[in-house]
């Protein structure tokens, strides 16, 4: 039987673990076991690198990474480099796009909009910026984006910056390959933010989102 | 012979570049298998194989762009 939506909260894992989870949740989409999956989770410190990424794009030196305990990883989202810490929610939908719309444009834009109305809900009035895929407060970036798609499944997805702990980190890459300046919910709202509240809320758009039975089964 | 081509991806996008072959020339190759890696600025993708056959062609090498409905490659493909 299989089961419409899905949340898999892994809360504090390491990276490569969860992307084995991932491949493992993709593996079973595509079987048709599940449909709509949604992995949420925290990272210790880590930096990847997307399809699209230079490694000129960070700025500290294998050493620096060595000695602050940071691996490093090539993986098959697209995008530039990006860094990943324990302050951020990491947001991986795993769905079929055939069942929604086969559109990659489409996708990214609702990514973007699920996170805008998370925030919203926050109080935080956040918005996009044409050509640049994520989301931004003012000039600064609260949360980026870079997915990988097989088979019209998508996997990775977006990151969160909750909490405003990872800030010193980001100044190791140039996020994206920009030179941009980092933000968090915490650094917004001055005040403390908790994961537990985010998920619930980003878990709560998807869920209303994910309704694609009538459809899916058509097929 | 099969021309693999780049379908549309969404509105907007006009093409992608070529990441990684999972084929070389000469190659047999099954419909629905991987063929290539294509990436847009924040997404990277994979094409399948159209047909069964041999890859007798590959017109753009990783690194080169291609445009929605151009062909990347060809396959002769095997008699049915």
């Amino acid at each position: 039987m299989t089961e419409n939506f899905r949340v898999f909260n892994l809360g504090l894992i390491d990276f490569q673990t969860a992307w084995g989870f991932q491949k493992h949740i993709f593996s079973r989409v595509k079987k048709g076991q599940l449909n709509f999956c949604l992995i949420l989770c925290r990272h210790p410190a880590v930096i990847t690198l997307g399809r699209k990424a230079s490694r000129d794009n960070i700025k500290a030196s294998a050493f620096e990474l060595k000695k602050l305990n940071i691996p490093l990883f090539e993986i098959e989202r697209g995008g530039d480099v990006t860094y990943h810490g324990p302050g951020q929610l990491c947001v991986y939908p795993i769905i079929n796009l055939a069942y929604f719309k086969k559109d990659i444009n489409w996708y990214l834009r609702s990514l973007e909009t699920l996170l805008l109305e998370a925030l919203s809900a926050f109080a935080i009035n956040a918005h996009t910026l044409p050509g640049s895929t994520g989301i931004w407060v003012g000039g600064q970036k609260i949360a980026s984006i870079g997915i990988a798609i097989k088979n019209w499944i998508t996997f990775h997805g977006a990151s969160l910056n909750v909490k405003n702990n990872d800030a010193a980190n980001f100044s190791l890459i140039r996020p994206c390959g920009l030179d941009i300046m980092m933000t968090s919910m915490e650094g917004i709202l001055g005040e403390k933010v908790r994961f537990k509240e985010v998920e619930e809320v980003l878990t709560r758009s998807c869920y209303e989102r994910s309704n694609f039975t009538a459809i899916g089964r058509r097929h | 012979m099969k021309e693999v081509i780049l379908p549309q991806l969404g509105e907007g996008i006009e093409g992608a570049s070529i990441t990684c072959w999972y084929f070389k020339p000469g190659d047999n190759v099954k419909e629905g298998e991987d063929l290539v890696e294509l990436a847009t600025d924040k997404a990277a993708f994979n094409l399948p194989c159209p047909a069964s056959g041999k890859l007798s062609r590959v017109l753009l090498s990783e690194g080169e762009a291609v445009k929605v409905g151009q062909a990347l490659a060809t396959i002769e493909e095997e008699p049915s």
